[in-house]
């Protein structure tokens, strides 16, 4: 093994890595999510997707759902880590669960004319695309779905005029009548 | 409006904080005052019940809080101001995150209609402590002080103990509201450690251990941790199975040096026969131990042959770096225990002699000698005659950090617990004096010695002024090789001898220094002074600065030199400068 002079074992790992989608159900207090965000940048987690919002039903809870890439001892470290912070109430792998739906929303924004405007309101119509801002030059099309669909709609719209896109990023719960 | 004015629970934020202090038996508060705890510091000048114990930097409040809570198994408590005297307590507080240390550390904070303005004194506390706390807690209203207080000494004392941050806006200090005495609701329901360990976990661990052929067990701070019950039952443990123990730098004490089947330290530094036992083992069971990487070598070639049971409280260190086969998770003694009870219920000491007798040929390659000398102290050895001359006598050890501390963990033989005071996770130079002053205000008729390496003993010598202040009588034993010699070592062994800016220039002369202290200076120089000038040490009843000078360019072996694996140590009298060349696998950087 060739390795530089150091005081450090270095090793080269190459797992195959997974995509995982992490429910985690917090109490809503200040600084919660900045902790949640600093254990994935202290300790060099991926966040794909992150999206947070206060849950109705219970009070003072917050779901955070967060999408994130990594080797199966990886993605094993990142529950743990998660569940012994003080203020995370439950974590809950929805991918594991094999039973999860996970939704996104995005508004994309297409500006052109001609035969691009008509192919763009062809392809929404498609995907199920809303259009909820039009002028005579631009669309905005509202799009809901899995994150694949929400990028393979993209990826259509960039030849026709794409402008801008604003996501929200993953939202998931789980079939059945359980709860989490 | 019902008149307020004669409940005694109707109190100030200041008042409210040594109020929970008291409630919590806290004794000791190691701290240093400032603008935005003023209020607090008025409130303990008017009380007996607390002593604040003054020191002269904020990073010795941190380390003296730490060498307090592991030498009393009680949560160090630290006072600092906003701003400066936050940022000076990060180093303590990553510190006592690494090594599981309960401390409990209140900043005062400029009040809270100016938080965000950078107004004088300002910083983010919260933000800059979070990762470096187990948990941290701004308080905006007085009424929820009380309620943070107590859930910050539960978090910081339970589970896997750990470092907490109250941070307390100076105008909350000042406001009245109310205290109530510590309750159950405190704590977020959302925080519950997990004590006890699985049954079936427990049993399957048995039935590994009941079959071993050559096992071993692992421990670290997590035992010591604990507390002194769960080191009786490892020790009771040990007799029942009659396996080989070693133990990482944060768990010695936990079972006797002196006991038979004690290996020695494993790990970077550790002996030849506890990394060989470790390496060819077919059952490890590793008690409150995480796997890291000074114990592990290369994680691939680590205990390749064996199946491995961990008991952790922490489940986040199960399968972090080490795949494990049975994981039990919960706290050390309450496992040790119930695993003591299955064992000696259900299970047979198992044959191991064949075990013993290959352990005992790896023990005969006598992996910590070295060469004597009559001219020149051998660092070595004047721990060797520390220990000597020190045993059987109510002592603490404190370190810095160095080559001293690993000579001082391989040749000062521990007999038990809370004894061992170091920087392991962090290696923090400049722990070893301020802990002591911790130690001996927990314990002030001990004999506490901080075993310290010239360079570090610089970055905290002002403490000597607490030591002094309070009649601390610590005594600092110098090993002064005039090299920060950890680091000269390793640019002997990995940058061609290159030794680039680790040479301790412009030392100053300890025994003055002692002196412009007011409290003692010693010096050995020769093997013939040093047990005289030890024995002196000893007997003085005040601080002690000792400049034990000692052979300059000796190295620290055994080693696992990196990226090798537990069996591929190299031995004191196989370092030779080709040897050592050749074992160090960056080759080039030794021509
Ligand atoms: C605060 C801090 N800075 C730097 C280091 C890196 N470091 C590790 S050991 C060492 C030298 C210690 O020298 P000394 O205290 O004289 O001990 P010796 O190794 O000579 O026994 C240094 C600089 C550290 N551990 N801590
Ligand atoms: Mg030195």
């Amino acid at each position: 093994m060739n390795q530089p002079a150091s005081a450090y074992f270095l090793e080269e790992r190459h797992d195959p890595t997974e995509t995982h989608t992490l429910s985690v159900l917090v109490q809503n207090e200040p600084g919660v999510l900045a902790r949640v965000i600093g254990l994935f940048s202290g300790r060099g987690y991926n966040i794909d997707s992150l999206t947070v919002s206060e849950t109705e039903n219970q009070k003072h809870l917050s779901r955070i759902t967060i999408v994130t890439t990594g080797t199966p001892m990886v993605i094993q470290q990142i529950k743990h880590q998660l569940d012994r912070m003080i203020p995370v109430y439950r974590v809950v792998d929805m991918t594991l669960t094999g039973s999860s739906i996970e939704r996104e929303l995005a508004m994309v924004k297409v500006r052109g004319g001609g035969d691009h405007r008509v192919e763009a309101l062809r392809l929404a119509d498609a995907f199920r695309a809303r259009v909820i801002d039009a002028t005579t030059e631009s669309f905005v099309f509202e799009i809901t779905g899995n994150s694949s669909k929400i990028s393979q709609f993209i990826d259509l719209m960039r030849p026709l005029g794409l402008v801008e896109v604003s996501r929200t990023g993953v939202a998931a719960i789980t079939r059945g009548p359980e709860g989490m | 409006m019902t008149d307020k004015s004669h409940d005694p629970n109707q109190m100030t934020g200041a008042a409210m904080i040594v109020r929970a202090f008291i409630d919590h038996g806290v004794q000791h508060v190691f701290g240093y005052p400032g603008g935005a705890v003023l209020p607090i510091y008025d409130e303990i000048f008017q009380q007996s019940e607390v002593e604040h114990i003054l020191v002269r930097h904020e990073q010795g409040a941190g380390h003296a809080a730490e060498g307090y809570a592991r030498s009393t198994g009680k949560p160090g408590v630290v006072l600092v101001t906003s701003g400066p005297g936050a940022t000076n307590m990060v180093t303590p507080l990553t510190d006592a995150l690494m090594d599981s240390i309960p401390l409990v550390c209140i900043t005062g904070q400029v009040p809270t209609h100016l938080i965000g303005n950078d107004a004088f004194q300002e910083c983010d506390t919260v933000g800059i402590t979070r990762p470096a706390t187990k948990h941290n807690w701004l308080v905006r209203d007085v009424n929820d002080l009380a309620r943070v207080l107590h859930e910050a000494f539960y978090v910081a004392t339970t589970g896997r103990p750990g470092p907490v941050v109250v941070d307390v806006p100076k105008d909350v200090q000042f406001a009245t509201g109310t205290y109530h005495p510590p309750r159950k609701s405190d704590v977020h329901i959302s925080y519950t450690p997990r004590v006890k360990g699985d049954e079936n976990q427990i049993r399957k661990a048995v039935a590994m251990l009941a079959n071993a052929k050559r096992p071993v067990i692992y421990t670290g701070g997590g035992v010591i941790n604990s507390g002194p019950e769960a080191s009786q039952l490892l020790r009771q443990l040990v007799e029942a199975t009659g396996f080989p123990i070693t133990s990482t730098l944060m768990g010695l004490g936990a079972y006797p040096a002196s006991g038979p089947n004690w290996l020695g330290m494993l790990g970077m530094h550790g002996t030849y026969e506890a990394n060989m036992t470790m390496h060819d083992c077919d059952v490890m069971l590793c008690v409150g131990a995480r796997f890291d990487d000074r114990i592990t070598g290369r994680t691939d070639a680590f205990s390749p042959g064996s199946k491995k049971i961990h008991i952790d409280i922490d489940p986040s260190s199960i399968n972090k770096n080490i795949r494990v086969d049975v994981p039990i998770i919960g706290d050390a003694g309450n496992v040790l225990g119930d695993l003591l009870h299955v064992f000696k219920a259900e299970a047979r000491k198992p044959d191991i002699k064949a075990w013993w007798q290959q352990i005992a040929q790896w023990r005969a390659r006598n992996s910590l000698s070295y060469r004597k000398n009559n001219d020149i102290i051998l660092p070595q050895y004047a721990i060797q005659r520390l220990f000597e001359l020190t045993r059987g006598k109510d002592t603490y050890i404190t370190t810095e950090v160095g080559q001293h501390q690993m000579w001082a963990a391989q040749f000062y033989g521990f007999e038990e617990p809370h004894r061992w005071m170091t920087s392991g996770g962090l290696g923090t130079m400049g722990y070893g004096l301020p802990a002591a002053v911790g130690v001996q205000v927990a314990h002030p008729d001990s004999l506490v010695i901080d075993i310290a390496g010239d360079a570090s003993v610089q970055m905290t010598i002002q403490e000597m002024s607490t030591a002094v202040q309070f009649e601390l009588p610590i005594k600092i034993f110098i090993l002064n090789n005039q090299y920060m010699g950890m680091v000269r070592q390793w640019q002997q062994l990995l940058h061609g001898n290159r030794l680039s800016h680790s040479y301790s220039e412009a030392l100053p002369d300890f025994v003055k220094l002692a002196d412009a202290y007011g409290c003692v200076g010693l010096q050995a120089t020769k093997p013939s002074d040093l047990d005289g000038a030890i024995k002196e040490m000893i007997a003085i009843k005040r601080p002690v600065l000792f400049d034990c000078r000692v052979a300059a360019l000796e190295n620290c072996f055994p080693m696992i030199p990196s990226g090798k694996a537990h069996n591929e140590m190299l031995l004191p009298e196989e370092a030779t400068d080709e040897a050592t060349a050749k074992a160090f696998s960056g080759g080039k950087a030794l021509v």
